[in-house]
């Protein structure tokens, strides 16, 4: 990155260090700070809309609707999200080849499951084997998100459903007395009163969120927690910036970034609350 | 948001088909943790004897070939299942793996495997000693009497293992430690070194035709001594050669 950075072996300590700390590997350490924020960005709201969906499902007249959503919502309850995200990525990597597989190969007459593998026709395979490695990340990357927003759709699911339960009645009653359609009692009474009571729930999730996403380095995508073992490893003269085990040092970074973030989303999230609670029938909106 | 989540079920359900036609690609799968065989180098690029010795063999055989790397120990069933095509990464012939995927010619001699610890009066006998999982070498380990075998997921943490007092010694191929062993003062070769494994080749999925073109590379890098050459280059003066 800077001119002096030609022979890194004579460098004063100084130097070495700002040559080190941008080097390529680094850069893309610093990328992977980007997957993070990436895969929050889009996981978040999909999260929400699925828990948003699945709490009106749950609150629906129709049995099977209520049977779908609940059953979704109470996953969360007794599994352990790490066997979530293990059980759901390759739920996922292997329906769809196996949607593919049935469509494209018709005549194929092998079994699919042979031992420990799952073998499907190459075209079905996906992404195609041939395909560019930046497809194949993708891919993988893609579903991840999907499985974040499937599991945090279901905690989000359930407090969402608490929160339309918070609403207080007599006001759906007094609606109903009004005349309001049950859809326009839904979005004009309910939806836009239960935010305030979702809220601490929702806090709680999207920290849980944060703390969840080193699991990317379980599925196999390199995150930050990838990038920092990887480089924070010991390296010896083959490598231009040789150092002992720095591991420490990498994670102690990670921690603290973490720390950081989730700090700045504390105080973010407790304006958000005041914010929506002016007004509000509840304990914060009464003092206010 | 109903725009992101057809995004994202589009980009999950047509990132394949989208690209099924063009691009005939070979991709090389390695582990990128186990110098110098290969490593990630300072640039973030796969690099080591793997990565100079593919980019010929490719180039030999007419090859486009791209790098992938994986975790060491779902190496083998990412290759069965086609997430690359080749095997590169300095993994062992041995008759287990050869019941579930195919081997080049090897293109690393055989060599001996090699113990590294502080202590140069360990005995085998009542010894912790630390291997990677999933080698021959920890699978060598298993079936020794008196040792306890401790297994890391990467090369490198093998050997912190050794450096933090967790384990007495580490067990592991020859041209990876030498090169460790040189540059610290604390860690030397001890014990007796253990013939193992029928040399290093590259493994492709049962019966894949890309076979045939890898080997024929390899003889003709062996017969002109570019092969030879990349071996002293990134093992050494003393290394085995062809």
């Amino acid at each position: 990155m800077f001119s002096f950075c030609e022979d890194p072996s004579t460098l004063e300590t100084f130097r070495w260090f700002a040559c080190y700390l941008t080097n390529g590997v680094h850069m893309l350490f610093y990328q992977s700070f980007l997957v993070v924020f990436a895969l929050l960005a889009v996981a978040a709201p999909l999260a929400l809309t699925f828990g948003f969906l699945a709490a009106t499902a749950s609150r629906s007249r129709i049995a099977p609707a209520r049977w779908v959503g609940k059953g979704y919502t109470s996953m969360v309850r007794g599994i352990p999200d790490i066997v979530f995200f293990l059980f759901f990525v390759l739920v996922l990597d292997q329906g769809i080849e196996y949607i593919r597989h049935l469509i494209t190969c018709p005549d194929w007459d092998e079994p699919i499951r042979q031992g420990a593998n799952f073998l499907v026709c190459d075209q079905a395979r996906t992404p195609q084997g041939n395909a560019p490695q930046w497809i194949h990340e993708t891919y993988n990357f893609a579903l991840a998100v999907f499985t974040y927003a499937i599991v945090f759709g279901a905690f989000c699911g359930n407090v969402l459903y608490g929160a339309m339960n918070a609403v207080p009645r007599p006001q759906m009653e007094t609606a109903a007395a009004y005349g309001m359609s049950g859809r326009q009692i839904f979005w004009r009474v309910l939806v836009p009163q239960m935010w305030i009571y979702a809220l601490p729930g929702l806090s709680n999730i999207w920290m849980i969120l944060i703390k969840a996403t080193p699991l990317l380095f379980l599925l196999g995508i390199e995150d930050i927690v990838y990038w920092a073992r990887e480089i924070g490893g010991s390296r010896n003269s083959r490598f231009a910036y040789p150092h002992p085990d720095w591991r420490f040092w990498y994670f102690l970074g990670l921690l603290i970034f973490y720390l950081g973030f989730t700090k700045v989303s504390e105080i973010v999230l407790s304006r958000l609350t005041r914010r929506l609670s002016r007004g509000q029938a509840s304990a914060a909106g009464a003092a206010a | 948001m109903k725009k992101i989540i057809l995004t994202t079920t589009a980009l999950a359900f047509t990132a394949g088909m989208a690209f099924a036609d063009g691009h005939s690609v070979v991709r090389m799968g390695t582990e990128g943790a186990y110098p110098p065989y290969n490593f990630i180098n300072d640039d973030g690029e796969v690099d080591g004897l793997e990565r100079a010795l593919g980019d010929e063999l490719c180039a030999r055989a007419e090859l486009t070939c791209e790098w992938v790397t994986n975790e060491w120990d779902s190496i083998i069933p990412n290759l069965t299942s086609g997430n690359y095509d080749t095997i590169i990464a300095g993994m062992s012939i041995t008759d287990e793996r050869d019941e579930v995927i195919d081997f080049t010619q090897p293109y690393i001699p055989p060599a001996a495997s090699l113990f590294m610890g502080m202590d140069e009066g360990l005995e085998m006998d009542g010894a912790t000693i630390a291997a990677q999982t999933g080698t021959i070498q920890a699978g060598y380990l298993a079936e020794q009497e008196g040792v306890t075998l401790i297994e890391f997921a990467t090369p490198d943490e093998t050997v912190a293992a050794v450096r933090n007092g967790e384990a007495d010694a580490v067990f592991a191929d020859n041209d990876f430690l030498t090169q460790i062993a040189d540059e610290d003062a604390d860690l030397s070769i001890i014990l007796e070194p253990v013939p193992l494994g029928g040399g290093v080749g590259m493994g492709l999925r049962e019966g894949d035709e890309l076979i045939a073109a890898f080997d024929a590379a390899i003889t003709s890098m062996k017969e002109d001594g570019t092969l030879n050459a990349l071996l002293i280059e990134w093992f050494g003066e003393d290394t085995q050669t062809w």
